[in-house]
């Protein structure tokens, strides 16, 4: 089931390569994806800590490489994000004009090695499944993209080819720094090495610092994050949603995976560097998108922004923490893919996304001035919605971290700035709002249409996934929790 | 059964027969030549794997101790026979420039397509080669096979001009070598490489004068893998020469060079100095190979600083001395390399060989701009292609080696590499062009393609066969 969840976006992509009816195919497999993903949700089993559904292919017993899927809780969450967003940004592409075929091939292959990714037990195919949307983001952007895209899809694609060959120095090293008998790729038996202590601290602390830079790349980590916004902006919405909402993810998941359970030497060695770092994603960031003139700049730097908050989890290495991180990312997943959504069918619409030439088309458009509401208080993180979960445990979590009643350490003071970052982000997203959906009407855009009602499916997944989840955190804690519970135990209230 | 000299010796008459048959049957269409030593090098690559190699590495087996079969010269011999039978393909893909270019007289195909097949036996002698008089003989029996093939269009000054350079740029690397061969000949008394490592395993052994002599060879086999900075001769000798002998060169050629380079370093790793100078040249190679590339606008140009941007990974597996590493990357090389050549050889004749030359390939001739869009990231280093794979075995051999400025130097470079590659892609896949009618290609090409393109998938996601094929 697994393995058919991987291949059914890639099989899809490469039957409308060959010539299938492209649209059609695209939904299709994307539906049947996020089908099976409700399956395997709904077959799972939280209370069992082990990979699940595990199957397995050797493919060099000299390297001990394999080919092993198989999801826990945290990799079940991230394929489950995968599929619905996967299934609105090819809803909401519809018509392409030119290579129409190849539009939908290259979503699906990034799809395709996203959800390949997180459902990688063995950290080769991990690796190797993210860079399938290497060149097929290349194209989107080239071909497909607007405004700056030629600068914006060299950026991108030189900035992750870099971050990925760092990152997989990173992954070599963790491989070497095991004895030579029990040297391979598969978490679950780094993991049992890790817990033996064969990961000495030094080399954890070289992995990491390699991890954190490959994966900061990815992430789009401060000071890290140019090619991003640019690249978000230029990007077809389609791609963009895909990106923003699931690719960069991947980064996260990452350190997650590894970071946590195999290295917790190399993390406490390099805390004080991540924060420092991640807030300059918070603070640096958030002020540089109040500042943004256009509507696709400034989502693009939001969702730079929010990534700091997800790293402050991360870094917090506490289990409510690492977990707020993940209901988090799963969240601003959601929500950035919507209001990347209706930011390109407003660009089709009116060709341009700068506030001073917007302004007032909720009278035109009341549902999408709805939909880019509901997207906005997610992304502040209004309670009700998902991110709220997720920011406040990563705040908790955080200032739990080293606390002493009567002095702040590092982590009282990053929490403290950080909910600063939630008024930045307050003010530049209602501040988009207002120039774009309230005020006066600009006289040239009185024909506007609104969303067709087909467009209402995918905005009605994303906002119900959201409230769903903001609601019912416990249903995504649940089944994450366990994955942190073993290796971050001891970090309870001194 | 058979055993390893005679595949070359069949190689060898092979060309013959196809020389005197070429002579005496004017009438034919000469391209049935092509298709005949395409067919017979066909039958000895199948006797190879009929070959017991010997059981230890340049173990001797025949000709007086200067010939070895071990696993890995079998290995090789396979890929000479593999490249030399593509480039028949594009040669007769290339045929009709050939043609074109001797207006009036009889055209010369013949040798076009006969004089590769001794290249083919010069190369499967080479990399059998671990005595230096044989190492000599059969480095000359490639080069000189070279001269006639990169000169063969001779009217266009452009080839021309390629011509001389290699000739005089590969003589003189041959003096080096010869040079450096008697050095190290005066110094032990010995041409056999095994007996070498001996002699300089005696501490009354005058090193300096050793290393000397091994540093002239160096210098003869940079000449011959493109290293940097012997590497003056290749952009011009690969934008002139005949396409189909840009490919040769740039696969059958280094191959030899690094396999080589190889086995005559193995006697001087106890001097510490070859290895920082190793170091150094990779370096340089790297940077040169890669920078110089960025700006060039024409495929074939482009495809030669690639060739030598690819030297400088090579190197690294060298100076880390993983002989597996390197040898899968070659392999890895060899595929995707040709793969593109064989695109170019048939776009060529239609546009040109500028990047600018593909625009909109993508929507004129979907095969060949996919086949090209894998070679490209499998040249970049894509995972799930073979040039990936060989990437990470380089880079593992490096992190193991704790080379830690070639590592910063290499990722570096591999960015610069997915500029200039995806400058290919964009041009086939982002503009387009005025130009729409389909490029035609021949059955016999197209399923060349598709067999290097499921290669180098296959290799990328299952590299086992070529693992196990090396293993001691």
């Amino acid at each position: 089931m697994v393995l058919f969840v991987i291949f059914c976006p890639i099989i899809a992509a490469i039957l409308i390569m060959v010539g299938a009816p492209a649209r059609k195919t695209a939904l299709a497999a994307s539906g049947l994806t996020l089908a099976a993903t409700l399956f395997l949700l709904a077959s799972f089993q939280p209370a069992q800590r082990d990979f699940q559904h595990v199957t397995s292919f050797s493919i060099s017993p000299e390297w001990h490489l394999s080919f092993t899927t198989g999801l826990d809780g945290l990799s079940l969450v991230m394929v489950l994000l995968a599929a619905i967003v996967t299934l609105a940004a090819v809803w909401f592409a519809g018509k392409i004009d030119k290579y129409e075929n190849a539009f939908y091939a290259c979503l699906l292959f990034i799809s395709g090695g996203a959800i390949g990714a997180f459902a990688s037990v063995d950290l080769f195919f991990f690796y190797a499944f993210h860079e399938l949307a290497l060149i097929p983001t290349f194209l989107l952007i080239g071909i497909w993209g607007s405004g700056n895209r030629v600068a914006a899809a060299w950026k991108i694609t030189i900035y992750l080819a870099i971050g990925s060959f760092i990152l997989l120095l990173g992954l070599i090293l963790l491989y070497q720094s095991l004895p030579i008998a029990s040297r391979t790729f598969d978490i679950r038996a780094l993991k049992a090495a890790a817990a033996l202590g064969q990961i000495s601290p030094d080399a954890q602390r070289h992995v990491y610092l390699l991890l954190l830079i490959g994966f900061g790349i990815l992430i789009s980590l401060f000071p890290f994050h140019t090619w991003a916004p640019e690249a978000y902006a230029s990007a077809p919405a389609p791609a963009a949603m895909l990106h923003a909402g699931i690719l960069k993810k991947f980064g996260l998941y990452g350190l997650l995976r590894l970071a946590i359970p195999l290295l917790p030497e190399g993390a406490r060695h390099w805390t004080n560097l991540l924060v420092v770092l991640l807030l300059g994603n918070i603070i640096y960031v958030g002020l540089v998108t109040i500042a943004q003139k256009r509507l696709d700049w400034m989502l693009g730097y939001s969702s730079v922004m929010h990534m700091g908050y997800i790293f402050l989890g991360i870094a917090s290495t506490s289990s409510l923490g690492a977990t707020g991180a993940v209901v988090l990312m799963f969240a601003h997943g959601l929500s950035i893919a919507l209001l990347f959504a209706l930011a390109g069918e407003l660009r089709k619409r009116t060709g341009t996304l700068v506030f001073d030439e917007l302004g007032g088309l909720a009278k035109m458009m009341p549902f999408a001035g709805l939909a880019f509401g509901l997207g906005a208080f997610a992304a502040i993180g209004l309670p009700g919605f998902a991110n709220f979960a997720g920011e406040i445990m990563i705040f908790f979590g955080a200032f739990k971290n080293g606390w002493e009643i009567g002095r702040f350490h590092i982590f009282q003071i990053a929490t403290v700035l950080a909910l600063w970052g939630v008024v930045i982000s307050t003010v530049y997203m209602l501040r988009s709002y207002r120039k774009t959906f309230m005020g006066a009407l600009n006289e040239r855009w009185n024909g506007l249409v609104d969303l067709r009602p087909g467009l209402r499916v995918p905005v009605a997944l994303l906002v119900g996934a959201l409230l769903c989840y903001g609601f019912f955190p416990q249903s995504l804690v649940r089944l994450v929790a366990p994955a942190f519970h073993t290796y971050l135990s001891a970090n309870k209230e001194p | 059964m058979i055993t390893a000299p005679q595949l070359e010796i069949a190689v060898l008459v092979l060309g013959m027969v196809i020389l005197m048959f070429e002579a005496f049957a004017t009438k034919i269409d000469k391209r049935i030549l092509a298709y005949a030593a395409i067919a017979g090098l066909a039958v000895v690559l199948v006797a190879t794997f009929f070959v017991a190699p010997t059981p230890l590495p340049n173990q001797a087996t025949g000709f007086w101790n200067f010939y070895t079969a071990d696993r890995l010269s079998i290995f090789f011999k396979q890929f000479a026979l593999l490249t030399t039978m593509s480039v028949l393909i594009m040669m007769i893909d290339y045929a009709p420039v050939v043609r074109s270019s001797f207006p009036g007289s009889p055209d010369g195909l013949g040798e076009f397509f006969a004089v590769p097949v001794f290249t083919c036996a010069g190369l499967m002698y080479l990399v059998s080669a671990i005595d230096f008089v044989f190492i000599f003989v059969s480095l000359e029996l490639v080069t000189i096979s070279f001269y006639v093939l990169v000169s063969f269009t001779r009217r266009n000054p452009l080839t021309l001009e390629a011509g001389v350079k290699y000739l005089v740029l590969s003589a003189l690397s041959t003096a080096f070598l010869v040079y450096g061969i008697a050095w190290i000949f005066g110094v032990t008394g010995q041409t056999n490489l095994q007996r070498i490592t001996e002699a300089l395993a005696n501490p009354n052994t005058d090193h300096g004068a050793a290393l000397f002599g091994m540093v002239l060879v160096l210098v003869a086999l940079g000449f011959k893998i493109a290293a940097v900075p012997f590497q003056i001769w290749v952009p011009d000798v690969y934008q002139g020469a005949p396409t189909p002998v840009t490919a040769y060169l740039s696969v059958g050629s280094k191959a030899a060079g690094f396999v080589v380079l190889l086995r005559v370093l193995q006697p001087f790793l106890m001097l510490p100095q070859i290895q920082r100078l190793l170091v150094l040249i990779a370096l340089l190679t790297l940077i040169y190979g890669n920078l110089a590339a960025l700006p060039q606008g024409n495929l074939k140009r482009l495809l030669a600083y690639s060739s030598i941007a690819h030297a400088g990974y090579l190197l690294i597996g060298v100076v880390c001395l993983d002989g597996r590493a390197v040898v899968f990357y070659l392999a890895a090389y060899l595929l995707m390399t040709l793969l593109s050549f064989a695109v170019l050889v048939i776009v060529s004749q239609q546009t040109g060989d500028r990047i600018s030359d593909f625009d909109g390939l993508g929507k004129r001739s979907p095969f060949l701009a996919f086949a090209m869009l894998i070679a490209m990231a499998s040249l970049a280093g894509v995972p799930f292609t073979a040039g990936f794979l060989g990437k990470f075995f380089i880079f593992y051999a490096a992190v193991a080696q704790r080379q830690i400025v070639l590592l910063v130097v290499g990722v570096i470079t591999v960015g610069c590499g997915f500029y200039y590659y995806l400058k290919v892609i964009r041009a086939m896949y982002w503009e387009s062009t005025a130009q729409m009618d389909k490029i035609p290609i021949s059955a016999l090409s197209r399923v060349a393609m598709s067999a290097l393109i499921l290669a180098i998938i296959g290799l990328g996601v299952y590299p086992q066969p070529i693992l196990d094929a090396l293993k001691r």
